[in-house]
């Protein structure tokens, strides 16, 4: 089997175990739900600026993911079959497989809070569409490629809940606050090239991270 | 080692003295007089001690990586020891930056806190040193502690170059060397300080980096002695 069909095969196994359990798709919207309610009986009455529901926003994208990305890792730990997997595929397979899948799990995750905050903020109105969704893609790409290596680390760990959050918040600032601002630039509609040197950021985080846990992955896999 | 200890000490006891006694006037006459920075004042004396304890706090995490870095290559299990004790010195001085950095602020900026890019950078490395440990502590195997502290202290340095290079560029502050500053954005903020300040300075920081070398070498001492021990236990 060459690379692109071993990696896809792995993808389509995470797929189908998780369309038969449902576990990280029910579980993080209904965080995304609750997270947003909350936030909503905090705000209800007040005029909020777009800084602050932009801030909110990714608030809410990274408490979520932080609940439900480590699953990729950590069910194979607690199903006991790591060691399958890694008598099966290679450990770059494994680990560009588990990527795909928590981008698209976190892709998802970001466009069912956008259409929650629309629903339910009036003040968060998207005025520049372009530079809305390249951060929200590069955005959550650059998640997911931090959270998929840090959930193979935590895997490992006694206490796994807990340590996902504390482990990737370092690791994940700069991501935050660049998105943080990107978002408020749409809401405010600035121009696209107002943007710009964010999606430079944004674009070197993930090729730096991609890169970076793709020669680090094997210590962390091989036992 | 005996070389080093001394000389740190020297170095040390020469900066306490030159940075607190040498005078500060406006118009400096001789080599023994500061010149008044405006706005600074006598306040400007914590570069000689804030500045090397910042520069060592990032110099034991350096430290820790590179030491990480080997253990992965050799999986020997002395780099570790070394790894996790200059973390720990580096997490020691990485609180010593906060507080002395957050009191001078306090005083010169007027309040303890201020999301400055910098201050930014040094409450992050202190949450990087803060992870590294909680994650140690949840790791039972040595050997696996070993291989996974070293592969995020590595994950985290990758990170390094957007708190040094892009965010003060991005985000407008008060250190030396951010936005909008007319003497220049380069990363490390080029010292305009007269010669005399600049040498006491430059002291500062070659003795503050001697002591976390001793100290250092005393650590990884007494963990080699506890490893020895904890393994003849069993």
């Amino acid at each position: 089997m060459n690379i692109i069909t071993s990696t896809l095969a792995i993808v389509s196994k995470d797929v189908r175990s998780e369309l038969r359990t449902r576990y990280a798709m029910n579980a993080l919207l209904m965080f995304v739900v609750t997270s947003v309610a909350t936030i909503l009986f905090a705000l209800r009455e007040d005029e909020v600026s777009t800084e602050v529901l932009s801030g909110m926003f990714w608030v809410v994208v990274f408490f979520t993911a932080m609940s439900g990305l480590s699953r990729i890792f950590v069910s194979e730990e607690e199903r006991g079959t790591t060691m399958t997997l890694q008598l099966i595929a290679s450990p770059s397979i494994v680990y560009f497989g588990k990527l795909i899948f928590n981008c698209g799990l976190t892709l998802v995750l970001s466009s069912a809070v956008t259409i929650l905050y629309i629903a339910v903020f009036p003040a968060f109105v998207i005025k520049s569409m372009g530079i809305f969704i390249l951060t929200i893609f590069l955005g959550s790409l650059g998640f997911a490629a931090a959270a998929t290596i840090i959930a193979a680390i935590i895997a490992k760990a006694n206490t796994k809940g807990t340590l996902y959050p504390v482990l990737s918040f370092p690791i994940l600032i700069p991501l935050l606050m660049t998105v943080m601002k990107s978002t408020a630039r749409a809401l405010d509609g600035e121009m696209f090239i107002a943007a710009m040197s964010e999606f430079q950021i944004l674009v070197s985080y993930l090729m730096i991270m991609i890169a970076g846990s793709y020669l680090l992955f094997d210590y962390v896999w091989k036992e | 080692m005996r070389f080093i200890k001394y000389s740190s000490i020297a170095f040390i006891t020469f900066v306490i003295l030159a940075g607190i006694a040498i005078p500060m006037v406006p118009q400096p006459q001789s080599w023994l007089e500061f010149p008044i920075i405006p706005g600074l004042e006598e306040k400007a004396r914590n570069i000689f001690f804030h500045v090397p304890i910042a520069w060592v706090s990032v110099l034991g995490f350096i430290f820790a990586l590179y030491y990480g870095f080997r253990y992965l290559r050799t999986k020997d299990f002395d780099y570790d020891i070394k790894s996790v004790s200059s973390a720990g010195l580096g997490m020691m001085f990485c609180i010593l930056a906060t507080v002395t950095g957050s009191i001078w602020a306090k005083f010169n900026w007027g309040s303890f806190w201020n999301w400055d890019p910098r201050e930014t950078s040094i409450f992050i490395l202190l949450l990087i040193y803060g992870a590294y440990f909680a994650l140690r502590s949840a790791l039972g195997q040595e050997e696996v502690r070993a291989r996974l502290s070293a592969v995020y202290s590595i994950l985290a340095g990758l990170t390094a170059p957007f708190f040094i290079f892009i965010m003060p560029r991005i985000v407008g502050g008060l250190h030396p060397g951010a936005k909008g500053d007319t003497a220049g954005s380069t990363p490390m903020a080029q010292l305009h300080m007269p010669p005399n300040m600049r040498f006491v300075f430059l002291i500062g920081i070659i003795g503050f980096s001697l002591l976390f070398v001793w100290l250092l070498n005393m650590r990884v001492r007494i963990a080699r002695i506890e490893y020895q021990i904890s393994k003849k236990e069993n």
